[in-house]
């Protein structure tokens, strides 16, 4: 399909190629695509709610101690017991039944394990911690496992014969890995706070709860309160987040996490052997199972697939467009220090602010359509990876008599930093992807639309079904991005 | 050493608080989130205090996200008692064998849902939906809303042999009706279907802007809201709670308590009552 191209010169290039297919493909998508501002005034209510950020509330609400108190607590827990599991799931992540497993699990985002746990723990803070602890262990046995495929096999190839696994794995393994391991898991402990907070949206006592009840009153100023509670929380990490304190902090977590509703396991059982059981199975006339099966599809799974897809492939190319304009923000080979440090304050408040958290705020501004979804996606992966090249770029040397401006970015820096740039953004196209299918929630019809209404509705063999299609849908487009990344010779490191 | 101190003596503390409020038996309950919370915690922060009173048990109110919530939340027996509109009620009175709607509001037997337009449309108020509508965007409030989704829906498929998403060139899920009418004032939707009792006490109290919304259509009437209870609340809290639960409800006469619902005053109900809204719920799938 792309023969036809190969005359363009430009063409001749294997990256190119793909570039444009993708921005041709995101075109096409754009003209089908549902797009628009429906509030008739955007610009003033966006006005209103910067007002609400510079002159936030603290004081409106008692509960926001506690909401900060219950994320951090949501995200230590969930992120310890992810990691626990995730390092145990990578050392037999060679069996392909693991991998499998550990593909599936993280294909399902947390919202959706949020609102599975919801239906028989209810409020109880096992939903919140499960919902974070099970995506997250699913990521780490991938990542730690190719951490600890690369460690250099030459420590253990001098080992005696006769050093039992146990003791080579320890003494030769994990300290050549550990600094990487370490990085890791502190950086995905800061996914958890953001995963932590969103979880509030779903009715988890996080901040999420307090941001959503404050915006859709239009009370701007608490919601600016609790945004700028969430950035400095994050941007202190480096501050309170110590190695010598990690083992009191997640000691002390589970303590508060709050104690929420009892369980009652017969809710459990309830849920598994009938409520997800396909509703005509359940009352034994098995031949209505099809019809019924094909309802479903037709009318919700490929309407939701359609959408998902479409808003992908729009988002992902967004992404790419903003991380390529926002990298000079940052690139040593641009600006002034004062410049430097305004694009790092972008980038960082692009980046820490949740996708579900933008699209939820511009869906109130503009209204119901993709657009806001497009912008939210593309702002913050746009955002990481914008950082992430721009950091890159500084290390590249520039001869002295290197050209200036706008011929430094186009024939300097980004032929250079574009390999990479283009597998942060493969690799992130498989987590738009499942963003995009939980922006359903908040009123876009992809897939999380018809899985939560499928959820308001209480028919949760529905609900299954489709987070079913939706993970499916995401191992598809993981697998294709590493096809893409191994054909262009792409290699990259994980992002969240 | 200092902070190692004060962070045993927190956790301490911590777990402390933790087991005192597993031990108590609390009566709890929760309504649907079918307006903005503050008006939700006011209003069932207030039915709390007064029910402490009269049951002379611990009585909590938790608020919830959604309608789905509410009724998963009675069905797993995590709230004994719920405010529910008649679709949630219908849908948790079927997962909760011996459950019971136990009272209404004077108004619930007979409500409606009015169809709000933006002045900007050109709209005048109309005793017969008419086809002028058509192509318009239209907002519903939440999915499991009986004045806000299903009634009206149902209403709109009699009057155009088709479904709103069909008729309306956008159709979208405020989540409440308080959203609902702000998103139709501020243009957002040019249409929407509310719960008739919000947009009054709205108009009443000045927070709607009648220059920019207005009430095109009503609907006939159908039965609404109700208190719905466990029917394994005698055995928990005693013989005769049930009683008590529903004789406090419908002696609820302090007119600011009311006001918050609002609601003239509470009557008896009972599960026959909700009936159509079970039909009309299975006739358009939301149901199994």
């Amino acid at each position: 399909m792309m023969q036809g191209w190969a005359n363009i010169p430009i063409s001749r290039s294997r990256t190119a190629r793909t570039s444009l297919f993708f921005v041709a493909l995101a075109l096409v998508c754009l003209a089908m695509a549902d797009i628009a501002i429906t509030t008739a005034n955007p610009w003033q209510d966006l006005m209103r709610f910067f007002w609400g950020v510079m002159t936030p509330d603290f004081f409106s609400s008692a509960g926001l101690a506690t909401a900060l108190l219950r994320t951090l607590a949501f995200a230590f827990v969930g992120v310890t017991l992810g990691a626990g599991a995730g390092f145990l799931l990578a050392l037999v992540y060679r069996f392909r039944m693991v991998r499998t497993f550990c593909a599936f699990i993280r294909a399902i985002h947390e919202l959706f394990w949020a609102l599975i746990f919801l239906q028989f723990f209810g409020f109880h803070p096992l939903t919140g911690v499960l919902a974070i602890a099970i995506p997250y262990a699913g990521i780490f046995a991938k990542v730690y496992s190719e951490i600890l495929d690369e460690a250099d096999q030459e420590p253990r190839n001098l080992l005696p014969s006769g050093v039992g696994a146990l003791s080579a794995f320890v003494y030769t393994r994990i300290p050549d890995c550990w600094e990487q391991l370490r990085t890791y898991t502190s950086y995905r402990l800061e996914c958890g706070f953001r995963s932590s907070a969103i979880l509030g949206f779903v009715g988890l006592p996080t901040l999420g709860f307090y941001l959503e009840s404050a915006f859709s009153q239009g009370h701007y100023s608490e919601a600016g309160a609790v945004l700028i509670l969430f950035y400095v929380l994050i941007a202190t990490i480096p501050l309170w987040v110590r190695p010598r304190m990690l083992p009191f902090y997640i000691v002390a977590a589970p303590f508060f996490l709050g104690d929420g509703m009892p369980i009652m396991w017969g809710n459990v059982r309830r849920f598994f052997t009938e409520d997800i059981v396909p509703a005509p199975l359940r009352e034994t006339s098995s031949e209505a199972f099809w019809p019924w099966l094909s309802d479903l599809v037709v009318n919700q799974a490929l309407p939701g697939i359609w959408n998902t897809l479409l808003l992908t492939q729009m988002a992902l190319v967004a992404t790419g467009v903003i991380a390529l304009l926002a990298f000079p923000l940052i690139s040593r080979h641009f600006g002034n220090r004062l410049s430097r440090t305004g694009g790092h304050v972008l980038l960082v408040i692009a980046r820490s602010t949740p996708e579900y958290i933008l699209a939820y705020i511009l869906l109130q501004l503009w209204g119901p359509s993709m657009l806001p979804a497009v912008v939210a996606l593309a702002l913050h992966n746009g955002g990481i990876i914008g950082h992430l090249i721009g950091r890159q770029s500084s290390t590249i040397g520039l001869r002295p008599d290197a050209p200036r401006g706008l011929m430094r970015y186009g024939y300097e820096l980004v032929p250079r930093v574009y390999p990479s740039f283009l597998a942060f953004l493969f690799y992130r196209w498989e987590i738009i992807m499942r963003e995009t299918a939980i922006l359903g929630i908040l009123g876009i019809y992809t897939l999380g639309f018809y899985v939560d209404s499928a959820i308001q509705n209480i028919q949760f063999d529905k609900a299954m079904i489709l987070i079913l299609v939706t993970a499916l849908l995401n191992i598809g487009i993981d697998g294709l991005s590493r096809r893409i990344r191994r054909c262009l010779a792409l290699q990259t490191m994980p992002t969240c | 050493m200092f902070k190692k101190i004060l962070g045993l003596a927190t956790i301490a503390a911590a777990m402390q608080t933790y087991a005192l409020s597993a031990a108590a038996d609390t009566f709890v309950f929760t309504a649907i989130p079918d307006q903005d919370e503050t008006q939700l915690i006011e209003r069932f922060g207030a039915v709390e205090a007064y029910l402490e009173e009269q049951l002379d048990v611990d009585v909590k109110y938790i608020p919830v996200k959604s309608y789905a919530a509410a009724v998963s939340a009675f069905r797993n027996n995590q709230v004994q008692l719920a405010w529910f509109g008649g679709l949630s009620g219908v849908q948790a009175r079927r997962l909760v064998p011996g459950s019971e709607a136990i009272a209404q509001g004077v108004e619930d037997p007979e409500f409606q849902s009015y169809v709000i337009a933006n002045t900007s449309t050109g709209l005048e108020p109309m005793d017969e939906l008419s086809e002028d509508l058509e192509g318009m965007t239209f907002t519903f409030g939440s999915k499991g809303s009986t004045s806000g989704r299903l009634m009206p829906e149902f209403f709109l498929r009699e009057a155009y042999g088709e479904a709103p998403d069909e008729f309306f060139s956008r159709v979208g899920f405020s989540g409440n009706h308080t959203r609902t009418v702000r998103l139709v004032e501020a243009g957002t939707y040019q249409l929407g279907a509310v719960n008739y009792k919000v947009w009054e006490s709205g108009v009443e109290d000045g927070s709607i802007d009648t220059d920019k919304v207005q009430v095109i259509w009503k609907t006939p009437y159908y039965p609404d809201y109700q208190w719905t209870i466990r029917g394994d609340v005698d055995e928990r809290f005693g013989e005769g709670f049930k009683d008590r639960v529903t004789q406090a409800l419908l002696d609820m006469d302090d007119p600011e308590l009311l006001k918050r619902f609002p609601r003239a005053g509470f009557i008896p109900a009972s599960n026959e009552d909700y009936a159509p809204i079970e039909e009309t719920a299975e006739e358009l799938g939301l149901l199994n």
